[in-house]
This record gives C-alpha cells, sequence and structure tokens, in this order.
C-alpha cells in the first residue's frame, strides 16, 4: 500500500516557514530593545539604555499600572461570570431565553471591536457614569467572559458526565457533586480561561480607547499614540516587557493546570 | 427523574448573573447606537440630539418618533467617502482571508501529518504568538518594513533592489499585518477538522490510482470543508470592522469602514454618523455573523 500520510518535503517546508513567519519578527524586535543604538536599525552594542529611559517615563508606567489594575480586575470577573454561563449552557439543558443567551456569548467573540466599543460608550455617557477604571473593566469583562465561556463550556463538554451522576447517584446534591467532581475537573480549563482573558485585557486597544475617559490612559493606548510617532526603541522596550510578563503568565497557568488535572490532560489554550 | 435533570436544574441558575450582564452590557448598548444614529448631530457635550426622554411622557414621546430621522444614513448612501470604505472594507476582507486560507492550508496540513506527540508542540506554538498583544506584532512589523529597516537592508544587500522600497504606508504591509495577525485563527479550526481525517481515506484514494494534487483535490479538501468555513469566518468578520492594522500600516487615501467609525467618532465628533456607521457595518455582518453563531454553537453544544 502506497503511504501518503507521512510528512513530504512540502509539509516540512510550509511548517518551518509558517513558525519562521509567526516568529521572526517578535525576536526582532525584542533584539532590539537591547540596542545601545538610538537607530532602530544600526546595531551598536548590547545595552539597557531604553529599559533606564523607559523607567523615567512616568507617562507610561502609569499607563502599565492602569492596564495592570484592569486586566486582574476584569480577568476575575469574567473568569466568574464565564464560568457560570458554560455551566447554563452545557449542563443547564433547556431553559427560556437559551438562544438568546448563547447568541450574546459567541457574538462578541468575532464582533468587529469598533462596535463593541462604540456601543459600550454611548451606554456609559446615557448612564452619565464617570468614565476611567471602572468603565474599562466593565467593558473588558464582557469581551472576555465570552472567551472564559467558549475555553470552560468545551472541557465541560469533554467531560464524562457519568462522573457527576455517580456523585449524585451516592447522595450529593447538585451543587455538592458540581463543588467535589466537576469544579476540579474543569480547574485547568477556568485557569486557562482567566490567562486568556488577563491577556486580551492587557492587548486590547480599540474598546479601552473608546471607553476610558481622560487621564487614564491604557499602556495600548500609551503605545499607540507612541508608534504613531514612528518606531522608537523604548517601545521596543515595553513591548519586550510586556512579551515577558505574558510569557511568565502563561508558564505559571500551563504548571498550574498541569498540577492540578491528574489525568494530564490540559485543556485547550483557545 | 434521571440525575441528569436534577443537575440541570440548579446549572439553569447559575445563568443569571451572566445573563443579567450581557443583557446590560451588551444587548443594551445596540439600542443606544440605533437610537443615536436616528439622533441629529449637535454641538455640544455630548454631541448629540437626545431623541427620546421617557420621562416626559406620551406626548414628548411622539414627538420625538416624529423627529427620528435617517438622515446620517442618507449621508452613508450619498457620500462617496462612506461607500467607499465600505467597498474597501470588503474587498480587503475578501483578499486578505483568501491569502490567509492559502497560507494556513498548508501550514495546518503539515501540522496535521506530524507524528502525533510533534502535534500537540505545534498547536502550542501556533497558539502562542496570539498571547502576545495584537499591537505588540504590529509594531514589530514596523520595525522590519520601515525605510531603513531589515527587510530594505537584506534586499539591498542582496542586491535585489537598487534603493530602499517604500513598504509602510501601502496597501501590501497591510495585508502583511493583517495574515500575520489572524494566522492562528486560520490555522486552528483548520488543523482541527485536518487531524480528525481518517488517512486510510486518502491511501484508499492513491491506491485506486489518484495521483497526490487530485487526492487533495477530490478527498482531502472537501473532507475539511468544515474547518475552512470556521476559518473564513473567524477571519472575515472581524477584518471588516478592522481598525488598528490599516490605521498603522496602509496608506491614508482609503479608509476601511473601522477607520472612518473611528475617524468620526474621535476626530469630527459627530457622534450619530458614527452610530450610523456602526450599524450600517453590522446589517453587512449580519449573515457571516448568524452562520458563525451557528457553527459555533454545534460545535460547543452538540459534542465534538
Amino acid at each position: 500500500m502506497r503511504k501518503v500520510s507521512g510528512l513530504s518535503r512540502f509539509n516540512i517546508a510550509s511548517l518551518a516557514l509558517g513558525l519562521a513567519f509567526l516568529y521572526l519578527p517578535i525576536l526582532i524586535l525584542v533584539l532590539y530593545s537591547f540596542n545601545a543604538s538610538r537607530l532602530v536599525t544600526v546595531w551598536g552594542g548590547w545595552s539597557l539604555h531604553w529599559y533606564r529611559e523607559l523607567f523615567n517615563d512616568r507617562a507610561m508606567i502609569e499607563a502599565a499600572w492602569m492596564s495592570l489594575r484592569v486586566a486582574v480586575a476584569s480577568a476575575t470577573i469574567a473568569t466568574l461570570l464565564g464560568t457560570l454561563a458554560a455551566v447554563a449552557l452545557s449542563r443547564g439543558e433547556r431553559f427560556r431565553g437559551r438562544t438568546l443567551f448563547s447568541g450574546m456569548l459567541y457574538a462578541p467573540l468575532v464582533m468587529p471591536e469598533v462596535i463593541t466599543g462604540l456601543s459600550l460608550l454611548l451606554l456609559f455617557v446615557a448612564l452619565n457614569a464617570e468614565r476611567g477604571f471602572w468603565t474599562v473593566t466593565i467593558a473588558h469583562t464582557t469581551l472576555t467572559m465570552c472567551f472564559v465561556a467558549v475555553v470552560v463550556q468545551s472541557r465541560l463538554g469533554s467531560l464524562d458526565r457519568s462522573l457527576e451522576e455517580a456523585a449524585m447517584d451516592l447522595g450529593c446534591n447538585p451543587v455538592r457533586a458540581f463543588i467535589a467532581v466537576t469544579l476540579p475537573l474543569i480547574a485547568p480549563a477556568i485557569v486557562a480561561g482567566w490567562m486568556l482573558a488577563f491577556t486580551l485585557s492587557l492587548d486590547d486597544l480599540v474598546i479601552a480607547s473608546f471607553t476610558t475617559g481622560p487621564g487614564s490612559a491604557t499602556l495600548p493606548i500609551r503605545i499607540y499614540s507612541e508608534v504613531r510617532l514612528g518606531v522608537k526603541p523604548e517601545i521596543n522596550a515595553i513591548c519586550t516587557l510586556v512579551i515577558a510578563l505574558i510569557a511568565v503568565v502563561i508558564v505559571i497557568a500551563s504548571l498550574a493546570s498541569k498540577l492540578s488535572s491528574s489525568q494530564g490532560e490540559s485543556a485547550a489554550p483557545l | 427523574m434521571s440525575s441528569r435533570r436534577i443537575f440541570a436544574r440548579p446549572a439553569r441558575f447559575a445563568a443569571i448573573a451572566p445573563y443579567v450582564w450581557m443583557v446590560l452590557f451588551f444587548l443594551v448598548p445596540f439600542a443606544f447606537v440605533l437610537k443615536i444614529s436616528l439622533s441629529q448631530t449637535a454641538i455640544a457635550q455630548p454631541p448629540y440630539e437626545p431623541v427620546f426622554d421617557l420621562t416626559a411622557g406620551w406626548e414628548a414621546l411622539r414627538a420625538a418618533f416624529a423627529a427620528l430621522s435617517i438622515d446620517n444614513f442618507k449621508l452613508l448612501g450619498s457620500d462617496d467617502i462612506y461607500v467607499f470604505a465600505y467597498v474597501r472594507s470588503l474587498t480587503v476582507a475578501i483578499t486578505a482571508t483568501a491569502l490567509l486560507l492559502l497560507i494556513g492550508y498548508p501550514i495546518a496540513y503539515g501540522m496535521a501529518r506530524l507524528p502525533k506527540r510533534w502535534q500537540g508542540v505545534a498547536m502550542v506554538l501556533v497558539i502562542v504568538p496570539f498571547w502576545t498583544s495584537f499591537l505588540i506584532r504590529i509594531y514589530a512589523w514596523i520595525n522590519i518594513l520601515q525605510h531603513d529597516g531589515l527587510l530594505n537592508q537584506i534586499l539591498l544587500a542582496l542586491h535585489l533592489v537598487g534603493q530602499p522600497v517604500v513598504w509602510l504606508s501601502t496597501d501590501t504591509a497591510m495585508y502583511i499585518g493583517i495574515v500575520y495577525s489572524y494566522l492562528p485563527f486560520m490555522i486552528l479550526p483548520l488543523y482541527a477538522t485536518l487531524a480528525k481525517m481518517e488517512p486510510v481515506l486518502e491511501e484508499a484514494a492513491s491506491d485506486l490510482g489518484a495521483r497526490p494534487w487530485q487526492v487533495f483535490w477530490l478527498v482531502t479538501f472537501p473532507l475539511s470543508l468544515p474547518g475552512v468555513g470556521a476559518g473564513v469566518l473567524l477571519c472575515f468578520i472581524p477584518i471588516v470592522g478592522e481598525f488598528v492594522i490599516p490605521d498603522l500600516l496602509a496608506g491614508s487615501n482609503s479608509l476601511m469602514i473601522g477607520q472612518t467609525l473611528w475617524l468620526e467618532f474621535f476626530t469630527n465628533k459627530d457622534w450619530p454618523v458614527a452610530s450610523a456607521a456602526a450599524i450600517a457595518l453590522l446589517v453587512v455582518l449580519l449573515v457571516p455573523l448568524l452562520l458563525y453563531e451557528r457553527l459555533q454553537k454545534r460545535q460547543l453544544e452538540q459534542g465534538r
């Protein structure tokens, strides 16, 4: 029998080129953040000069702090609400308004951010809410809880439901069965969901631009206004720090999910 | 009563909090967009003339309905800037999605052909860039594509060009940025369907005398269509409304709809027209959005 399922040279080439395409730009960005030269294109030797410059940039530090707080707060609320939504959708069988509910949860995943941002801002203006930390946090929660719901729901869908049923047959009420059996099993997905929500919030420019108020810029807003003026090694430095932070979050979260999933099955990160 | 049904009752209660949240912060805001898109522009803070005030009683409400205007939508239809912006958004989204499919398919196919234990590693490698900031990834390309950036330096060193090529502020740069940012969204659904496919099917076709391209075109590709559909929708819908990438990488002489919306809102402070542009964008995306929702639901709720 002729075997066609092995790796062909074409398969290897497309994989290698694809991964190079995904990673090279980021590596170059990181490399040039350590460049001594002001010219982004000339290599002037290794230096931490741009990091020192960065730490003297008060506006940038403040924006970074704001972004971190928003990311932690919104990711935490989103994880709570998203997990509840996932439980309702995958275990609630039929209930009134279910179609609308799932529709509202899946739409923001692909909805252009300009629409989500604009609509939330109009709501906040109509409510006369003071724009700043809380409005951005609410906006990010609305977006990211949908991602959490999808991650947790796909994990719940792949669980063996007979485990929950066995717990109930042995006398647990549904809430206890959920806490004792289901929750530990979906914990890796919940951790992955929090992580995803955190990075999405840290990343968002468009929705934050609409929903924040004067004087409370987030890090992406700050970076965006600098990037529009051109390439600066200082921006490479702050980008490198953000990448490092996200890398740490990913490593911690994947360790956590390894520890908590005894079967060694890790949650799908998307 | 089965324990499954008993479990379902408290599970339904779990829906209350997220339900209320989504109605408040996702559904209700659209009502405001609709309302403001039908109101008059005003030079004030907030910059629109409110059309109704529920506290003012029935008479006022009727007067308010009479005052609703579709002027903003008429403007969208008659002003070339907007018409061009919609046409351009759709052209860019279709072209970029086609490019993504063309580039993403071989990568996903390669991943699905890897030995099982390497497939997980490859998947993580594809997902990780998606976790790093979107803006940072675009900025990384500005580094490379600028006048004296790495790409021009390499091209000059290889004597492929006589003088630096202008990359930034061109459609080429924009397409590079879009493909770069959305590639994981195309690869993952494709990989998911390709990995589930039985290799026996391809082998059978090959044994029956099909050439490799025939095997691909007659067996592999048709079977991967669900993944193609998911990848295409996952890329197409957000690209139509894309703002950051065209803003930073493309030239400013032809705008996409996301950019005109942003401009109307932040620069011209014309909230009613911006809202009308948002509603029109939503109408354009309605069919792909509904298709996507059905797909997502099928995938998540009927088990995979």
